[in-house]
Formats: structure tokens, C-alpha cells, sequence
């Protein structure tokens, strides 16, 4: 099978985020830029079903040059190749520009499978992976913790609130978001950071592709960036245990009023 | 000034009370102009009935069998053809497991943009704008979409008083859908957590690794059950077995945005605080005075939990 997995590079869940001079980004100067972590579960399932049925698992990703870094982390993982979708022309895209590009690129890959990480950890917009599959009139099952293959029917299960767990099937071509719990992905090995080297790479620009794409293109604009405002501090209760209790549930019911 | 249509999810044959924010909210946006309330399903009957009570001028319900479950793309097809028709200039839906699904579905039906989770919807210059978290929160930016926006809205996030009660007449719309969609809910099954979906819980008393045992974790459920709180749990909690993944509040669990966030014995590592970090009122109950959660609450009990908790239930049996 010709599996895709969408990757993106984002800055370590550590990183301290300051705003740039603009308001409409982060300053990039002392980042540490990883592979999205719930894409990581994305690329082990891939490499699963690979192993289970052959094929081949490419990686796709769009953004700055340095997501070929990124990609590179899944490549000595053990996927076969990268598509990169780094040109100027993909900056400032929307979720949709970024969705019609991926979407586009696994068209043109003969992509039949594609799994995802259920969001990532810098924008959270979940939205890419539902519209690469709308776009590709293909079946999206989001934030799945297991998976099934049996021929071209799947079997996940996807928690969706109030302790409930849905197991659904799916038809392929179908696209898969992985939420934690799905696997465990692999380390990479030396031997498949070595091999990832020169494991191909392919670009695409917007004009090969045909996409609507950039800035320019963009309907949703994100600036204006600013901090949360802070909380005030708060207030440590004194005396006895039980007058403790006693006083907070008061405030709770008449300063606070949350009860 | 805006048209806004807004998707009200439905569960057990009930309008779910997440529509009533997102209706009151959207009354007060619309400026004069009209809320249209959309529901999907496939037994509807009846079930609108109530919806002008939360603002909605008219009501639009969808019923067809493969609207049964939530099978995506069923919904965004049946919604994306309500949208074609109505023609809104705004679109909401909470940002619930399903709206988050949902709308950038129907967005990308309608070549429209999206904008997901916010926690802030206003009046901009050139139409409604919103606010979202970036970084697990860490940073807020504010959207803007042009022609036709979509947003889905984060629980919680607007305290609605006064509603205008509006006529709220409820009409069928008959949508072409496929039979299959290769998709299938097969079948739900319990997974442990609590019945409250933490995600759109107003209360919720979540325990840490203090709590030392699964079976303790029933010491927050009585005390949460008197105030009609979710319960929740931290990652050190769950890593250690005595919660489900599904009850993990923080940076790889659930965002919670509730107006009461009660923290047992949770120390109050940065990823928990990702996960909790707007709720309306925060307490925390812990042994250790240092504990960084005191830093971040409202009101703070330095105390063992399983002596505090049970005062609180008694507490809470109290109230009237």
C-alpha cells in the first residue's frame, strides 16, 4: 500500500514562548523544533501497516525548510521517503491552503492511506486532517487509540466524552488522526538515522501543484498575539481544617459565585 | 450585524445545554439580525421545540437514518447544504468531540475559513472576530476570517444572563445524503470515565497521584456528585494507573474550561496548568504549602485530601 503520514515540526512542549515584535508569531531564535508529538504515534501506525501489508510510507510535510529535519526524524524511524512542501509560496496559508497542498501532494504520491497526529501542539487548530479527507471525498476518523486493518476495511475506536468509546469502521482510502494510546512509536535507530540521509526527498511548489495557496489566498488571519492576562493571586485559607472547608464553600457561593 | 447560524448538538433526544451558550451568544452578535439553531439526527421530532427560549429565530432540523450516529461525513454534508441554503455570515458550533470533527469539514464544503476553539467571539471592524489559545495556551492571538466564518466555540466561554426569547419556529430541511459514507459507528462502549464530559463540565474536582489508588478516586466522585462536578485526573494519576486516559485534564489529556476547578493533591506541573488554566475559579487542596498550584488559584486549603475532601462533600450536601 502507498501510506501517507501528514508531519509537522513545532516547538518542544518546553519551549518558553515569547511573542515576536510583530504580534503575529514567536520569536524563533531559541527554539528547539520537534516532530509533533501525536505524529509520532501517526508514523509508528504507518510503519505498522507497512510491515503488516508492504508498501511504502512517505512523509509529508509542509512548512519552513527546516521541517526536512522533521521528516527526517520519521525517515530514520524507518519511512521510506519525504515530500516537502517548504516554498515561500505556502507561507501565511490558512488551514485550507494547508489542506489543499497536502491533499493535492498525496493525490499526486498515489497515496491510499493516510494517518495523522490528531493535532498539533503549536496552532491546536485540528483541522488539516479533516479537510485533506473532505477535499479527497475520503472517510476522516479523529483522534483514534486503536486500529484494525483487515483488506480495505479498518476497525478504530475513538474516545468522545463522558466515558464513552466509539468503535467504528472504515472503508479505505480513508485518512486516521492518532491520539495518544494508539501505539508506541519506535526510536530511531543509528542505522536508520544513517540511512535517513539519503532516503529521497521531493518537493512541490504551489503552481506544480495547482493549489490555492499562501497569504494571499488565506480567509483566516491569526494576529494580534498577546499574553493571557495574569490571575490575581490567591488566597490561602488559615484556621482549623473544618473552618477551612467551611469558609471556602462560603466564598465559593458568595464572592466567587460559582455555586 | 450578522446572519449566524449555529449547530446545536443533540444527545438522548435533548438539545444539549452547550447550544444555549452559543445561542445567547450568538443573539448578541447577530445585532438584530437572525440566529438560525441547526440540528441533525434522525428522530427529531419535537426536538427544537424549545430553542427560541435560547434565542433562536428559526430552527432548521436535518432527519435522515445515517444522521443516526455521528458519522462525519453524513453531518458535514447535511450541514454544508443548511449553510448553502441560509447562507450565513457566521457559523457556530462548540468545540466539542464533534464540533471539532464538524466544522472544518463544512468550511472546507463551503471554500470558507475556520477558526477552532475560540474563548472570545466580538464585533471587529470587518465583521465577528475571535480570540484563540495558541501553545496549549501559553499565548492568545486574535482571528479574522473574511466572507463567510466559521468558529467553533470552546465550552463555557461566555456567561449568558438574558436571553431575548425569540419565535424560534422550527422547519424541515430535506438534505440529499448517501446511504453510506464509509463510515460506521459500530457500537459505543463504556470507557471508564466519568458520564460528564469533562471538556464541557462547568465543575470539576480532579485528584493526582495523592489520591494513591483507583478505588480513591471514589472519594472525589461522592464529594462531585453533591455539586454535579465531572471528575478529572492528572497525567501523574493516570500514568500510575488509577485513572482512565479519558480523565486526564492537562497538555496531552483534556482542555477544560469550567467555572469551578477543584485540584486535589495535584501539585500543579506547567502541563496540567495547560489543560485547566482558564477556569473561572480555581482551588487547590494539598499537603505541601510549596506546591507551584497555589501560585495559580483562587483559594488555597494546605491539607490532606482525604481529611478535606470529605469535608467539602458534607459541604456541599449542605447547600440548598
Amino acid at each position: 500500500m502507498n501510506i501517507g503520514v501528514l508531519l509537522k515540526q513545532v516547538p518542544d512542549t518546553e519551549t518558553r514562548i515569547k511573542i515576536n515584535g510583530d504580534a503575529d508569531g514567536i520569536e524563533e531564535g531559541d527554539i528547539k523544533w520537534i516532530v509533533n508529538p501525536y505524529d509520532e504515534f501517526a508514523v509508528e501506525q504507518a510503519l505498522q501497516v507497512k510491515a503488516a501489508v508492504g508498501g511504502e510510507v512517505v512523509i509529508f510535510s509542509l512548512g519552513a525548510a527546516r521541517t526536512l529535519d522533521a521528516a527526517r526524524t520519521a525517515l530514520a524511524m524507518g519511512a521510506d521517503r519525504a515530500v516537502i512542501l517548504d516554498d515561500d509560496g505556502y507561507a501565511g496559508s490558512d488551514s485550507l491552503g494547508v489542506a489543499r497542498a497536502l491533499a493535492k501532494a498525496a493525490q499526486e504520491e498515489g497515496i491510499e492511506l493516510l494517518f495523522a497526529g490528531k493535532q498539533a501542539i503549536d496552532d491546536d487548530a485540528v483541522q488539516v486532517p479533516q479537510i485533506v479527507g473532505t477535499l479527497l471525498e475520503w472517510p476522516v476518523a479523529t483522534a483514534i487509540t486503536s486500529y484494525e486493518q483487515d483488506g480495505d476495511s479498518v476497525t478504530v475506536k475513538r474516545e468522545v466524552g463522558g466515558g464513552q468509546t466509539e468503535v467504528v469502521k472504515v472503508s479505505l482510502p480513508a485518512v486516521f488522526t492518532a491520539d495518544k494510546g494508539l501505539n508506541s512509536p519506535r526510536y530511531a535507530s543509528l542505522p536508520g538515522i544513517m540511512k535517513a540521509k539519503s532516503k529521497p526527498v521531493k518537493r512541490y511548489a504551489p503552481g506544480d501543484l495547482g493549489v490555492d495557496v499562501g497569504a494571499d489566498e488565506a480567509k483566516v488571519t491569526t494576529n494580534g498575539y498577546h499574553l493571557p492576562p495574569p490571575r490575581p493571586a490567591g488566597r490561602i485559607l488559615e484556621g482549623e481544617l473544618s473552618d477551612q472547608v467551611a469558609e471556602l464553600v462560603k466564598l465559593l457561593r458568595q464572592e466567587a459565585k460559582v455555586l | 450585524m450578522a446572519d449566524i447560524l449555529v449547530f446545536c448538538e443533540v444527545a438522548d433526544g435533548a438539545v444539549k445545554k452547550s447550544a444555549r451558550e452559543l445561542l445567547g451568544k450568538a443573539q448578541q452578535l447577530s445585532d438584530g439580525d437572525d440566529v438560525t439553531a441547526v440540528l441533525l439526527g434522525d428522530s427529531l421530532s419535537g426536538v427544537g421545540d424549545g430553542l427560541g427560549a435560547w434565542g433562536a429565530d428559526k430552527v432548521v432540523t436535518v432527519e435522515a437514518d445515517v444522521l443516526g450516529s455521528y458519522v462525519p461525513g453524513a453531518y458535514a454534508s447535511a450541514l454544508f447544504q443548511v449553510v448553502d441554503d441560509e447562507q450565513p455570515d457566521v457559523v457556530l458550533a462548540s468545540a466539542s468531540v464533534i464540533g471539532k470533527d464538524l466544522l472544518p469539514r463544512v468550511a472546507a464544503l463551503a471554500e470558507a475559513g475556520c477558526a477552532s476553539d475560540v474563548v472570545d467571539l466580538r464585533e471587529g471592524d470587518d465583521g465577528i472576530e475571535g480570540t484563540r489559545p495558541l501553545y496549549a495556551g501559553k499565548v492568545l492571538a486574535n482571528v479574522s476570517i473574511e466572507d463567510t466564518a466559521f468558529f467553533t466555540v470552546r465550552p463555557n466561554s461566555f456567561v449568558i444572563e438574558d436571553i431575548e426569547e425569540k419565535d424560534g419556529d422550527v422547519e424541515e430541511f430535506e438534505a440529499e445524503l448517501e446511504d453510506d459514507y464509509g463510515y460506521e459507528v459500530v457500537s459505543v462502549e463504556s470507557s471508564g470515565g466519568d458520564t460528564i464530559d469533562l471538556a464541557e463540565a462547568d465543575r470539576i474536582i480532579s485528584g493526582g497521584r495523592s489520591l494513591k489508588s483507583a478505588e480513591n478516586f471514589a472519594i472525589l466522585q461522592s464529594a462531585a456528585d453533591k455539586i454535579g462536578a465531572a471528575v478529572g485526573a492528572s497525567r501523574a494519576a493516570v500514568d500510575a494507573g488509577y485513572a482512565p486516559h479519558s480523565m486526564q485534564v492537562g497538555q496531552t489529556g483534556k482542555t477544560v474550561n469550567p467555572s469551578l476547578y477543584i485540584a486535589a493533591g495535584i501539585s500543579g506541573a506547567i502541563q496540567h496548568l495547560a489543560g485547566m488554566r482558564t477556569s473561572k475559579v480555581i482551588v487547590a487542596v494539598n499537603k505541601d504549602p510549596d506546591a507551584p498550584i497555589f501560585q495559580h488559584s483562587t483559594y488555597g486549603i494546605v491539607g490532606d485530601l482525604f481529611e478535606v475532601v470529605p469535608m467539602l462533600e458534607q459541604e456541599f450536601a449542605n447547600l440548598d
